[in-house]
C-alpha cells in the first residue's frame, strides 16, 4: 500500500482540551508506526493549525514550571526534531496579532525542520493532497 | 466489504459523542464491514470493567462486549488510560492496550476513518 498522507487540522487552542495536545503526540507517533506495518509501508503525516488551534503555540512557555506537565513548545520542537511537517495559518495568526517570529523552532535540539507559516490555502492543498483528514 | 476505523475521543459521561462512535462501529460491523475503535482522551475511562448502568448515565461496558463479540477491534491508549488511573488488570477482557501508534497502523489500512474529537 505504500505511503499513506494524513492530514492533522488542529482547530483548538492548546491547554483548554487534551484533544489539541493529542493531536500533536499522535502526529509523533508516526515515528514508530512501521514497527506494525508491512515492509515498505508508511505513514506521513503533516500538522496543521488554523482557527483557534494557532493559540497557545508560542514560545517561552512555563508550563513545566507552573503546572508540572510538558509544555506545548516543547512537543512542538519535539515534532521538529522527528521531522514532521508542521504548518501555521498565517492568516490566523494575524488574526489574533500573533507574530509569526513567536513560533518555536528546535534548533538547539539539532533539528532541521521548522515550523512553516503559511497561507491557508497551503493548508487546504495539504488536505487535498491527503488520504484521510483527521480533525484536533 | 470496507474497513473504517473509528478515533474516539469524547468521555463516556457527559455528551452523546461517545454513544455515538459505538452504535456507528455497531451498525458498520452489522454491515459486514471490518470495524476498529481507538480510545484516546477521555474515552479511554470507558474500558474500566465492572461500570454499574445507572440510567442516568451512559454505559460503555455492555456495548463494548457486545461489539468484541461481533469482531470489532478496540484499543485504547495505553497512556491515556493509566494517566487516569486504570491498570490493565481492570480493564474489560480482550480490549487491547497499546500506543498511539496503533491507531496510525489501523488508519494505514483502512479505506474511511472517522476522528470523533473530545472535549
Amino acid at each position: 500500500m505504500g505511503d499513506v498522507k494524513l492530514a492533522f487540522i488542529v482547530q483548538r487552542p492548546q491547554y483548554k482540551g487534551e484533544t489539541s495536545r493529542l493531536a500533536i503526540t499522535h502526529a509523533i507517533a508516526y515515528q514508530t508506526v512501521e514497527i506494525l506495518l508491512e515492509d515498505g509501508d508508511t505513514v506521513t503525516p503533516k500538522l496543521c493549525f488554523v482557527g483557534e488551534g494557532v493559540l497557545g503555540l508560542q514560545k517561552g512557555q512555563k508550563a513545566m514550571d507552573l503546572y508540572g506537565i510538558t509544555s506545548t513548545e516543547s512537543h512542538m520542537k519535539n515534532t521538529l526534531l522527528v521531522d514532521l511537517d508542521v504548518l501555521v495559518c498565517k492568516e490566523d495568526l494575524a488574526k489574533y496579532g500573533i507574530p509569526e517570529d513567536a513560533m518555536p523552532d528546535a534548533e538547539d535540539m539539532g533539528a532541521d525542520k521548522k515550523i512553516q507559516v503559511v497561507p491557508f490555502s497551503e493548508i487546504q492543498k495539504v488536505i487535498e493532497d491527503s488520504k484521510h483528514v483527521l480533525f484536533f | 466489504m470496507a474497513t473504517l476505523t473509528i478515533g474516539c475521543f469524547p468521555g463516556l459521561v457527559g455528551n452523546m459523542t461517545y454513544d455515538f462512535a459505538l452504535k456507528l462501529a455497531e451498525a458498520a460491523a452489522n454491515k459486514g464491514h471490518k470495524v476498529n475503535l481507538w480510545f484516546s482522551g477521555n474515552a479511554t475511562g470507558s474500558i474500566k470493567s465492572h461500570q454499574k448502568h445507572l440510567k442516568d448515565y451512559s454505559t460503555g461496558e455492555k456495548y463494548l462486549k457486545a461489539l468484541l463479540e461481533k469482531g470489532v477491534e478496540i484499543c485504547t491508549c495505553e497512556a491515556c488510560t493509566v494517566a487516569r488511573g486504570i491498570q490493565k488488570t481492570e480493564g474489560i477482557e480482550k480490549i487491547q492496550w497499546n500506543a498511539m501508534h496503533w491507531y496510525l497502523a489501523k488508519i494505514h489500512s483502512s479505506d474511511r476513518v472517522l476522528q470523533i474529537g473530545g472535549e
